[in-house]
């Protein structure tokens, strides 16, 4: 299985590092027709407004659309989850393409300052802790009976799958602990086998 | 629930999360917000742009925080602003004002001329200048989250920026070189703590995100950085001295996403409208420069 990684800006070389140590194959890709072409997809962390323009500007929303309608696995983080949830405040409505049944409010807990790190409950094989990395990140407000919450931080969903879409609200791929990347694996292979 | 903040794995993640983008000098909330809509990572907030600084001479301090706020209401991007090397006291007004990120510069009138500032005791991240390897390793030692070459502010000359990143990756190739037992001696010719010249040689990286600024004035500039080798880019003058900053602010973010894509440099360079005017940096004085500030 070979993961892609959207490279348009943000930590995408982390998230290639990460799915590295996990053991999968992983490519950086830019251009509409490599995307469009995945097998599956890690859309990175980064800054939203920065992906909007450039997305637009280089016919890469096109291309999503289509791993939508595909049902091509795609996993976001933060930047990446506001992309696939169905809509968030704070941010362009076009930017939000509904892979997942969420609603998302952009820098919900504030600045830089207020970023944070704290253990979050991961129910993943049984239930376990995972160190939540919050960057200036986004927070799920709503959650549709068909989207299931996979890791919480207090009554907080963080992490949410339906279907073969997975979002995290924080930055697996700042920790050394690959669950999260090996349980988007097995998600994928599932999805495409 | 226990609930950390400040941790340098936090400070260093937002620098991560700005790779691949362009983070722009700005100096009202209208600029903030030009820069934000041509796709802009972030904005560093001044009163006046580098080039200002060199022509109107004077000490360079932290902007007014009534600016900085202005322009962190204007916008939903990080905020950057900047302190005077060793001015502590303006880093603590920035950290109580919430700004994203602390530029300790050397565009501004150094405050101290032996200290920078101990920046492990903020909870808000700093990027600072650097010349060459034992530069970015000592303030890395002091806590910088982020590394970015000095170049020469305000000139709209690219050519010392390339210098810092070139120098800074010739040093770290022939750290790795080294064979273990040489690397005490390489960390004192540096000038920098041990553990972290051992991490720079085992891993052939900076352990943060490695940036340029410093003349940079040209989507052709910024695509030249990147190839070098940085992560990201700062223009400042660049932008909001050229004939249509709008275009040119775009131009840049396309040409440092698609750095590697000589097609789309092409394409995003054609009919900018001129680039700002810029300096000869060999036809200034060395009191002149701004790079030999910090040590």
């Amino acid at each position: 299985m070979k993961i892609s990684v959207l490279a348009l800006q943000g930590d995408f070389a982390e998230h290639a590092e990460y799915f590295r140590k996990a053991g999968a194959e992983v490519e950086l890709v830019k251009s509409a027709d490599k995307i469009r072409n995945s097998e599956a997809l890690v859309i990175p962390g980064g800054e939203s407004t920065t992906y909007n323009r450039l997305m637009k500007r280089f016919g890469i929303i096109d291309a999503l659309k289509e791993l939508k309608e595909k049902k091509v696995p795609v996993f976001g983080t933060c930047n990446g989850l506001i992309l696939l949830a169905r809509s968030a405040t704070g941010e362009d409505p076009d930017y939000s393409l509904g892979f997942l049944d969420i609603t998302v409010s952009r820098n919900a807990y504030g600045r830089q300052r207020e970023s944070f790190e704290a253990d979050i409950s991961l129910h993943i094989d049984g239930e376990s802790s995972f160190r939540g990395i919050f960057i200036r990140a986004p927070k799920i407000l709503e959650v549709g009976s068909s989207v299931e919450v996979l890791a919480k931080l207090g009554d907080e969903p963080v992490l949410v799958r339906q279907g073969p879409f997975l979002g995290a609200t924080f930055h697996p791929e700042l920790t050394d602990d690959t669950r999260i990347a090996e349980y988007f694996l097995r998600l994928a292979e599932k999805a495409t086998s | 629930m226990e609930i950390l903040r400040g941790t340098f794995r936090l400070k260093v993640g937002l620098a991560e999360m700005l790779k691949g983008g362009v983070i722009m000098d700005v100096t009202t909330p209208e600029q903030a917000k030009i820069a934000e809509e041509a796709g802009a990572v972030a904005v560093m907030a001044l009163e006046r742009v580098p080039a200002d600084i060199r022509k109107e001479g004077g000490v360079a301090r932290m902007a007014d925080p009534e600016i900085i706020l202005k322009i962190m209401e204007a916008v939903t991007i990080p905020v950057m602003a900047k302190v005077r090397i060793g001015h502590f006291v303006e880093a603590q007004i920035l950290e109580q004002l919430g700004v994203d990120f602390i530029d300790e510069s050397e565009v501004l009138t150094p405050a101290d001329e032996e200290n920078h500032i101990d920046k492990h005791g903020f909870s808000i991240p700093f990027v600072c200048g650097a010349r060459n390897l034992g530069e970015a390793l000592r303030r890395i030692a002091e806590g910088a989250a982020m590394i970015r070459t000095k170049g020469e502010a305000g000139t709209g000359n690219v050519v010392e920026a390339v210098r810092h990143m070139r120098l800074i990756q010739k040093e770290i190739r022939e750290l790795q070189t080294r064979r273990p037992e040489e690397l005490y001696a390489e960390a004192k010719r540096l000038g920098a703590p041990y553990e972290i010249v051992k991490w720079v040689a085992e891993h052939g990286r900076l352990p943060v995100p490695n940036f340029a600024a410093g003349g940079i004035a040209t989507p052709a500039d910024a695509a030249l950085m990147m190839q070098l080798g940085a992560e990201a880019v700062f223009v400042g003058s660049g932008i909001f001295k050229s004939s249509d900053p709008e275009r040119m602010a775009r131009a840049i973010v396309d040409a440092v996403a698609y750095y590697d894509d000589p097609a789309v440099l092409a394409e995003v360079s054609r009919g900018l409208g001129e680039a700002m005017r810029g300096v000869d940096v060999s036809k200034l004085d060395e009191k002149e420069l701004l790079q030999v500030r910090g040590w």
